[in-house]
């Protein structure tokens, strides 16, 4: 049997279910429908640049009603004057360059269209439009139907675009611009021959050289010189204070000697010091722009809902203006922004935002209904007890841990190093200057700044942003991502490591129920329902939500044998359902299993295998970390599940549950209180307020375009079990920034017996300056990527 | 006078040129976004159906 994949999406086509359209295959009408829009339009071209781009359009068209409102329109718009409108929105689907052609051709689709520009690497596509021919709600669905749903929140409300800092790239541009030009004009000095040609020009070059080194000393190191005011200030010996002194004395120096005509100076070297130090800025200012680690419950929430007036009308409004005692109607999808009281008679509400948990919970009206559920059944009323900025999910964000923005000033390594580097730097320097003075007071000059030249601790400066730089890459390509380089630093330091449970180490995945054996038509389907139903033991509970509703049949003898399994006759025939004994079937040897067989009038048909909801490799995992971690277990649930976790776990880890989302926040605050760094590892919203205060929070996401709560990193489901792998190559990255750190002061020491006897040449500090910063990158580029390849092959003889 | 003079001048006054380039590329956003434009230039050869093959208009305010 060939099995085919869907034109559209890529997924695997059930025989079943398939459709062929225009000779290609589809899995679901909503994929066909796609194509026929696209083809209409001529537009197949679509296909042509990737395979399968596509993505299946879910979401119910009512979800937008709200864009009829025209005031939450303009606070969602970009731009407005006249008929012309601009919005940048957000499309997690946005992933290949298919997509990049087809939103990009959209004003063929829909007229008033004026253009639309993807920016690929935001996920974003801005598109201008005409709103006498074409609404705002017209391009959503547009955009909907096509597969590319737009990602619209509460966070939208009133965000107008940020600025974008260009200032770091600008110093660079001016850096280098200065640094190349003086290079090129201080050639002909380093090759000092007492030659008639240079004596003659020798002021020349060197007050061009003076001049073009202005705007590298005075813009592009600005922040260096603001960065050691403010350490001097606050009583802290940071790395910046001996490269400001560096950059100013050199500066200083350099002019001295031009103006005097000692020597050309060297602005040469404090140029290429600038410069490459601003390029290690640049090199760790990695930023996934597409991943936000700010999010707050304002991501997750509705932008605005549909409000039942008194008279029955029903009108969108924003979320904020919602009040105690309104009615609003939630439909399909939809999520509730408020705490409220159901008033339909039945809910099935799904808190998967909240818990991590997909399982919808059963409402009745009545009953309180929490912020943050989804409503997965037909449209639902509720009435509002408390607006979106009281309600029980979003009081977390009251807490003291969001409000801080920085809480705890992080101590870098580098400054840590710096803690002993900058006052022994200066004690040399003076030491040296009072030995000099009583020889030769130019000499003691010379040798005094000499000094602070040559071991202005560039390469030392470096190190740090490079290798972590590096590692960020390293990691964003294994789909860990990263908020930025000190999260690396502080991933090194953990001693404890918190799990939460439901979505964390277990899947959201629903199909955790598959079936073995020879087909089922459907009235053994029905048959197998029906006897379920009587049963009460938790796997024939599942497996009855799991079957497909059917008709009602009539049970005329039922016998339960506790431990075993049940015996059911329905209509004349006998039906067996239970352990591998109890039907007589001698299965593989494959205990580890929960399997649910079954025999119909007295022959055996197959087994409902209970998959392990757990992710994949977690047990290995636990197995890996416990030698190093102290593992815990955070979680929202009961504790029904302590005794297969214990079973999973290693002997030593702990295990709590029932624990509400403010509860899991102290625990971490205890936890660091009694000197543990911890990282904590959650999903769902519950977690936020523990991500937040842990040392570092790490949200695991299935998809990682579209949901996670505020942390410092973001890891994708799939890399699960590589965590392991991520705190020990976190650790080695520290180990190279530690070795390179060595090779620095190595070359700082060479600098600085070369000053300190007085003879510093102009020449020597421009060889050594970029030879040491070019051998400290390549050093610390190699080692990081041999450490993460290393692993690849340990992985590899695994496998 | 030296044709040193005149030429370092030019030199510089080339430089600075392609500086303030640099400058305007930047300003102008040229370099936020630097993954979709390599793939874009890719695309007008590739639309074979063409009723209204139009060039891509820039989006500018």
């Amino acid at each position: 049997m060939v099995t085919h994949n869907c034109f559209h999406c890529g997924l695997v086509v059930a025989k079943t279910e398939e459709i062929i359209f225009d000779e290609n295959y589809f899995c679901c009408n909503g994929c066909k429908t796609v194509y026929e829009i696209l083809s209409t339009n001529d537009l197949t071209c679509y296909y042509n640049f990737e395979k399968s781009p596509g993505a299946t359009p879910t979401t119910a068209p009512e979800k937008y009603d709200f864009l009829d409102n025209l005031d939450i329109v303009a606070k969602l718009v970009e731009f407005q004057e006249n008929t012309t409108e601009i919005i940048s929105l957000q499309i997690p689907h946005i992933h290949c360059s298919s997509c990049i052609w087809i939103l990009e051709n959209l004003q063929r689709l829909q007229p008033g269209i004026l253009a639309s520009q993807v920016n690929f690497s935001e996920k974003k596509v801005r598109i201008s439009y005409n709103n006498d021919q074409v609404s705002l709600k017209q391009i959503v669905l547009l955009l909907n139907s096509i597969g590319y749903e737009p990602y619209i929140s509460l966070d939208n409300y009133e965000a107008k675009p940020q600025p974008v800092d260009r200032s770091l790239t600008y110093k660079i541009g001016v850096a280098f611009f200065c640094f190349g030009n003086i290079m090129l004009l201080s050639f002909p000095e380093y090759f000092e021959v007492n030659e008639f040609w240079i004596d003659q020009y020798k002021g020349f070059f060197r007050w061009l050289i003076f001049a073009l080194s202005l705007p590298s000393f005075f813009y592009s190191a600005s922040g260096y010189y603001v960065a050691a005011w403010k350490s001097i200030k606050a009583g802290l010996l940071n790395i910046e204070i001996p490269i400001a002194l560096g950059i100013v004395v050199m500066f200083i120096r350099s002019t001295v000697d031009i103006f005097f005509d000692y020597g050309q100076g060297f602005f040469d070297s404090m140029c290429g010091l600038i410069f490459f130090m601003l390029l290690g800025k640049l090199f760790q200012q990695k930023t996934y722009n597409f991943l936000s680690f700010e999010r707050d419950y304002k991501s997750y929430f509705p932008i605005a809902v549909t409000k039942i007036l008194p008279n029955g009308d029903e009108i969108s409004v924003a979320a904020y203006e919602i009040k105690k005692g309104d009615r609003l109607l939630i439909r399909n999808q939809e999520l509730i922004p408020v705490d409220g009281i159901l008033i339909s008679k039945k809910a099935s509400l799904d808190y998967s935002f909240v818990s991590g948990e997909a399982v919808a919970i059963e409402k009745k009206s009545g009953d309180k209904v929490f912020a943050g559920a989804k409503q997965l059944d037909k449209a639902i009323e509720i009435e509002v007890l408390l607006s979106v900025s009281q309600s029980y999910l979003t009081q977390l964000w009251s807490n003291d841990v969001f409000q801080k923005k920085i809480t705890l000033q992080y101590k870098t390594i580098t400054d840590n190093i710096s803690r002993f580097f900058t006052p022994a730097l200066i004690g040399l320097s003076l030491i040296s200057f009072f030995f000099w003075i009583f020889i030769d007071v130019n000499i003691a000059f010379n040798v005094f700044t000499a000094i602070l030249i040559v071991a202005c601790p560039c390469a030392l400066a470096l190190t740090a942003p490079f290798t972590l730089g590096n590692v960020l890459r390293i990691m964003g390509n294994r789909k860990f991502y990263l908020k930025n380089a000190t999260v690396i630093e502080q991933l090194a330091k953990i001693d404890t490591i918190v799990f939460d449970k439901t979505g964390t180490i277990t899947t959201n995945k629903k199909t955790a129920i598959t079936y073995e054996g020879s087909d089922l038509n459907l009235d053994e389907l029905a048959l197998l329902k029906n006897a379920l139903r009587t049963s009460n033991h938790p796997l024939s509970r599942r497996l009855y939500d799991f079957l497909p509703s059917t008709t009602l049949l009539e049970i005329t003898n039922f016998k339960e044998i506790t431990g075993k399994g049940i015996f059911v006759e329905i209509n004349g025939h006998a039906i067996k359902l239970g352990s591998s004994q109890f039907v007589d079937h001698l299965s593989e040897n494959t205990h580890k299993k929960t399997k649910v067989h079954i025999e119909i009038n007295g022959v055996y048909k197959g087994s409902y295998v209970f998959n392990n909801q757990y992710r994949k490799g977690l047990e290995q995992l636990f197995v890996a970390l416990n030698k190093k971690y102290q593992i815990i277990i955070l979680s929202g649930d009961n504790d029904g599940e302590r005794k297969i976790l214990e079973k999973m776990l290693p002997l030593n880890s702990l295990l709590v549950f029932d624990q509400k989302p403010e509860q899991k926040l102290q625990f971490i605050e205890q936890l660091q209180k009694n000197g543990k760094n911890v990282m904590m590892i959650g999903d769902g919203l519950n977690d936020a307020g523990a991500l937040a205060q842990s040392n570092v929070g790490i949200s695991i996401s299935e998809n990682v375009n579209v949901f996670s709560p505020a942390c410092d990193g973001i890891l994708d489901a799939l890399q699960f079990e590589k965590i392991a792998f991520f705190m020990k190559y976190s650790k080695n990255a520290m180990t190279t920034i530690y070795m390179s750190f060595g090779l620095s002061l190595l070359y700082n020491v060479v600098g600085l017996s070369f000053a300190v006897s007085g003879n510093l040449l102009p020449i020597v500090a421009a060889i050594i300056m970029p030879l040491s910063t070019v051998t400290i990158i390549s050093f610390v580029t190699i080692a990081s990527n041999l450490y993460a390849n290393n692993f690849n092959k340990i992985k590899l003889k695994h496998d | 006078m030296s044709v040193i003079y005149l030429l370092i001048s030019i030199s510089i006054i080339v430089a600075i040129g392609f500086f303030i380039a640099f400058i305007i590329a930047v300003k102008t956003g040229q370099y936020d976004d630097d993954y979709t434009p390599a793939v874009r230039i890719l695309f007008d050869d590739e639309l074979i159906v063409k009723p209204k093959n139009k060039p891509k208009s820039k989006n500018k305010l």
